[in-house]
């Protein structure tokens, strides 16, 4: 059972100012001499709590044609009785709500957002000026593809250029997310082996990976097998030498694997694994650490899953849209989904839609277009040097950081969150904040808590599940060492201040539009749409 | 919220059969009533659902009967005996949180008419059980 | 370094030394096996000036004809509405644009209260009473939708109307196989689902029922019927659920009213771009019994500390990450920042403007279907009486891709090959024409004229040949 990390703080009822009283003379405010911020004044107000009736913003356009009244055309049950009860406003009303509520969120453009296996990293604004191009953004999917041929070639470029970065020679785009190539992945291992006559049940995942490995095998109709991992992150090969069997369909890996860390024993596990004719599949989250430097393809992987809003600079959007490419090896690429892009000898490109034995579709289209451009743009603006340096420029970065985390602040964080696993990382490293909590009293919700009110979004927290009050870290390339210093100093400030006092971050934060939620009671009684 | 004072020697009643997956028994003339022990609700946290599967429904020791939710966790309980449910705690609809307060009044889960008496046999004294944890 | 990194050469010998090695490739020689280090350069072009990455992009969409650039009729899931600017403007506000999911709600008050409002307006919309912050596209959502009823009650069958969408069929077929269930498709009759084919596929190991509405046709479904008929089939009643086109919701009653259990759809045509298909949104509106099998994030309203209102994710135990092997679904991803442009549209639109929207979209369709109808070799491919809103289907009695490719050297695209869509017999020589609000009068009127003449063209040259 996995321990919830939900925890409401100790405060019962809500005062006039804000409460506590705080011994730190530098540092965000707290205490007694705070009081409530402009926009935790501004009550929440919906949409639909705005308007009057009669306002609007569309105008129609004028009825040029004969009218048809739906009273005559439509019998009655077919016709909608009373008009759904959508806003009344017009259209200063609607942008000053949704700029105004833009306000009351954090976001990458304003601040550093070191969620661990995220890859929060800069999002180019050249890549929104091209992807609004009209020949792109108004291109309909179902255009000929005669007259697609520069969509059609800007996804075969973007093919081969992660085809190249992968080391896997055959790639679709058609994916959504990430999570929705991992599910194209199981499917693909599905259909390979039964193409060969045989009926296999278990997929593998070690107890590190992230929740979406095991709801996706699922799904895809397997048996999920946890795998163990050994006191430094890897697999533990002799685990996996007990479990793999002729049963097994599939290994599913991250390389490097959640805690940051990369498998030694890679070569080892893919051969344990195809020994016994199992494929082998790469979580490609964690890609940002190794491009331009070492491939899923050369490591042994038939499958690699991509994500464009990661390692590619597709805006996150606040949860989505995302895009999951996925790479295969020549044996696994007849299940490709379709529709496949094709070239001819004249150099021109099609769409394939009748492959024998292709798992089908696995979504309508072709994919997440919009992202393909945006993560073009970003390859062609790097490069094959600018896509490995943006590599060692993260890796750079995350051990810097830790660097200055373990040894240069005072008190140096090690002594209350030390690095979960081994001494060097790649792109991204795993605190435990155990002895902080029995030290301090203060657990790692509380220091994320607290790290808002310094302006900083916080990192991952409680995952991976294996590593006892989590911290999972990553800062990405595009930070400066200014930044890591004064995010390494913040965490120090925290940990200074609750040596003296940890009811000031057991009840932070002070500063941002709303603070601690009541989750509880939102889980025990949903309301998830405004009455109206 | 949960009371973290829950007496110590209250938590595993020695009156009761336990079962390695943090599930309670109490035998009454061929019947028993099931729940989770004070271990499952404290890791779980406050629970906020629980919906009990209907009268009838059939349990197989070992296997899991039903789920309890909390905010950031979801637990199967697992069935310690088998047997038939003739009464389900129809409370805990409107006050989940009674698992968390009082595992083994409220809080109680499902009654079953057992169909294997021997199948205690197989089940823990409170000594053995916390001896687990 | 590149102009998205700022390691100068001072930097990097301060964050060496801090890190205690001489060279970044240390750290990777320490940590990654000789045998798979890359050892060469990325067989990729070199990196440009961001100059000239926007002509070579602006090189690449000048060929793609758009609707910008042609008068386009293409439909079948995804339209050319008219966005107004203010979605643009909002969505790319570094704040909507930029963040992560919002695991830390007392930042992310502002996306959360967009889900929250979000789902609000798809509630409204479908009359269903529990919605979803949005998944990724329509045929997903519908293949979601099964699996969710596959969980829901164990059965191993869907019935699947062909009315559906054909992406959305295919994927279901696609994900059904990965979890064992059998899809079983009834035809249709007049561009409807044949209700009499409906009741006898239906059994009692029938997991899920799924029609579209309006029909993939365009054709307006007895929604109702079809439920009602479903659920008295058997004494197991399926889950009923239904593709919806949004934006016929304010004319057409919503599936809520209609029996429907679990209403999904493709919501690209609220506010979002063509973006040769994707990325949009699906939704997703069930009843209140499947509130927490649900897929994908959901916001809740509660309180803080202090009495404010405000917004989290809740139910997230549903979710792939904290019950794992046992979730309802695999998605992690909301479309956020589609499903925010989404509810701004509808906002803009408001209370009336979808209603009048429909109402013109109906008139403007059943103009066209009148007018293309007349025309000599062409004719409505299904009943007359059949009343449809914003796409029919024709059959042209020439070959349906000459007869497109004449209209485009004339600036049209007529709408899409039917036959290449579904594979069906009886569509061969149809043609599927889509109306939106930008398609006036006279846009219409040019394309009877264009079509007229290129079915008659491509007939003449058709029996010169043979």
């Amino acid at each position: 059972m996995s321990t919830p990390a939900a925890d409401h703080g100790g405060v019962s009822e809500p005062a006039a100012d804000h409460r506590g009283v705080s011994t730190s003379t530098t540092g965000p405010p707290s205490g007694a001499e705070l009081s409530e911020t402009p926009l935790q004044r501004e009550a929440a107000v919906t949409i639909f709590e705005r308007g009057a009736a009669g306002r609007r913003a569309f105008q129609c356009p004028a009825l040029d044609v004969p009218e048809v009244d739906p009273h005559t055309l439509l019998a009655a049950h077919l016709r909608r009785a009373t008009p759904p009860a959508l806003p009344e406003v017009s259209e200063p009303e609607i942008v000053r709500h949704y700029v105004r509520l833009s306000k009351r969120n954090f976001d990458l453009d304003s601040g550093f957002y070191p969620l661990g296996s995220c890859t929060m990293k800069h999002n180019p604004r050249l890549h929104e000026r091209v992807a609004a191009l009209p020949g792109h953004a108004r291109l309909h999917p179902l255009q000929d593809p005669a007259r697609a041929q520069g969509a059609l070639e800007l996804m075969w470029n973007l093919e081969r250029a992660l085809a190249e970065i992968s080391g896997l020679p055959h790639v679709s785009l058609q994916p959504s997310a990430g999570s929705h190539g991992e599910l194209a992945g199981v499917l693909l291992t599905r259909a390979y082996h039964e193409q060969r006559g045989e009926t296999r049940h278990k997929v593998l995942t070690p107890d590190t990976s992230h929740g979406t490995n095991p709801a996706t095998v699922t799904m895809a109709g397997f048996e999920v097998v946890a795998l163990a991992t050994n006191p430094d992150g890897g697999i533990d090969l002799q685990d996996l030498r007990a479990k793999v069997d002729s049963d097994v369909a599939c290994l599913m890996l991250t390389n490097p694997n959640t805690l940051g860390l990369f498998d030694p024993n890679i070569v080892e596990i893919a051969e344990i694994v195809h020994g016994v004719g199992a494929t082998l599949y790469y979580d490609g989250a964690n890609l940002n650490a190794v491009m331009g430097l070492s491939r899923p393809g050369d490591m042994g992987f038939d499958i690699v899953h991509f994500n464009l809003h990661k390692s590619f600079t597709q805006p996150h959007g606040g949860g989505g849209p995302g895009s999951g490419p996925i790479a295969v090896s020549e044996r696994i690429a007849p299940y490709l989904p379709v529709p496949v892009i094709v070239r001819d000898a004249d150099g021109r490109f099609d769409l394939e839609h009748d492959r024998l034995h292709s798992i089908g579709r696995l979504r309508g289209f072709q994919g997440n277009y919009g992202c393909f451009v945006r993560a073009y743009a970003y390859i062609c603006s790097l490069g094959a040097e600018g896509l490995k340096d943006a590599s060692q420029t993260a890796v750079l970065n995350a051990n810097y950081l830790l660097a200055r985390l373990m040894n240069e602040t005072h008190p140096p964080v090690a002594e209350y969150l030390p690095l979960a696993y081994g001494q060097l990382c790649l792109h991204e490293f795993v605190l435990s904040g155990g002895p902080m909590k029995r030290e301090l009293g203060l657990k790692t919700l509380d220091l994320a808590k607290r790290l808002l009110d310094h302006g900083f979004h916080p990192p991952t927290v409680y995952f991976p599940l294996l590593v006892e009050e989590a911290l999972m870290v990553e800062p990405t390339e595009t930070e400066t060492r200014e930044t890591l210093d004064a995010f390494a100093d913040a965490i120090a400030a925290i940990l200074r201040e609750a040596a003296e006092d940890p009811e000031i971050a057991r009840n932070a934060p002070y500063t941002t539009p709303v603070r601690r939620l009541d989750e509880v009671a939102a889980a025990k009684h949903p309301v998830i749409r405004q009455a109206l | 919220m949960v009371d973290a004072s829950y007496p110590e020697d209250l938590r595993y009643p020695e009156d009761l059969l336990y079962h390695a997956e943090h599930d309670w028994a109490r035998i009454e003339d061929g019947e028993a009533v099931l729940g989770i022990t004070w271990f499952a609700q404290d890791a779980l946290g406050e629970v906020v659902f629980f919906e009990p599967p209907a009268v009838g429904s059939v349990l197989s020791q070992g296997e899991p009967y039903a789920e309890v939710e909390s905010v950031k966790a979801v637990s199967d309980v697992i069935a310690p005996l088998s047997g038939e449910i003739v009464a389900v705690n129809e409370a805990l609809a409107d006050n989940p949180q009674a698992i968390n307060e009082d595992p083994y009044g409220e809080g109680w889960l499902v009654r079953v008419r057992l169909t294997d008496g021997s199948q205690s046999e197989a089940l823990m004294d409170a000594a053995a059980y916390i001896a687990t944890l | 370094m590149s102009r998205y990194t700022a390691t100068t050469p001072a930097d990097l010998k301060a964050m060496l030394d801090a890190i205690g090695v001489g060279s970044v490739e240390e750290i990777f020689e320490q940590q990654i096996p000789e045998p798979v280090r890359l050892g060469r350069p990325l067989d990729l072009p070199a990196g440009l000036p961001e100059q000239d990455v926007y002509e070579h992009l602006r090189a690449l969409a000048q060929r793609n004809v758009s609707a910008e650039d042609e008068l386009c009729f293409l439909g079948a899931g995804m339209y050319d509405h008219y966005v107004p600017a203010l979605v643009d403007m909002l969505m790319e506000r570094s704040e909507f644009l930029t963040p992560y999911t919002p695991y830390q709600p007392e930042i992310s008050q502002g996306g959360l209260q967009v889900m929250f409002e979000y789902q609000t307006a798809i509630c409204e919309l479908t009359a269903l009473p529990v919605s979803n912050a949005s998944v990724y596209e329509g045929p997903s959502a519908v293949a979601s939708a099964g699996y969710m009823a596959r969980l829901h009650n164990g059965r191993g069958r869907f019935v699947v109307s062909a009315g559906l969408h054909p992406h959305s069929i295919a994927t279901l077929r696609t994900y059904a196989h990965g979890f064992g269930v059998e899809v079983v498709e009834v035809p249709l009759r007049e561009g409807v689902t044949d209700l009499d084919a409906w009741l006898a596929a239906i059994d009692e190991n029938t997991a899920a029922v799924f029609f579209a509405q309006p029909s993939f046709y365009g054709a307006v479904e007895d929604a109702a019927a079809l439920s009602a008929a479903a659920k008295s089939a058997t004494d197991k009643p399926p889950v009923v659920i239904a593709q919806v086109d949004p934006l016929t919701l304010g004319i057409l009653a919503p599936p809520g009213d209609c029996g429907v259990d679990v209403a999904v759809g493709e919501g690209q045509s609220l506010g979002n771009r063509l973006d040769f298909g994707g990325p949009s949104f699906g939704f997703f509106a069930a009843r209140e019994e499947f509130l927490r099998r649900m897929p994908g994030r959901i916001a809740g309203e509660t309180t803080d500390v202090d009495g404010r209102r405000g917004f989290v994710l809740t139910l997230q135990t549903r979710e792939q990450h904290i019950r794992r092997a046992k979730a309802t679904s695999n998605i992690c991803t909301s479309q956020a920042l589609n499903a925010l442009a989404g509810v701004v549209y509808l906002s803009w639109l408001g209370r009336e403007g979808i209603v009048e929207l429909g109402e013109l979209l109906l008139a403007r369709t059943h103009y066209a279907l009148q007018t293309l109808d007349g025309l000599e070799g062409v004719q409505a491919l299904h009943s007359r009486t059949q009343p449809v809103i914003r796409e029919f289907a024709l059959r042209l009695d020439a070959d349906v891709a000459a007869v497109r490719e004449r209209c485009a050297q004339h600036g049209i695209n007529p709408g899409a090959d039917l036959y290449a869509l579904t594979g069906r017999e009886q569509d061969r020589g149809g043609l599927l024409v889509a109306i939106t609000e930008r398609r006036t009068r006279a846009d219409i009127d040019r394309l009877a004229d264009v079509l007229g003449a290129a079915v008659a063209s491509e007939r003449q040259s058709q029996a010169v040949g043979a």
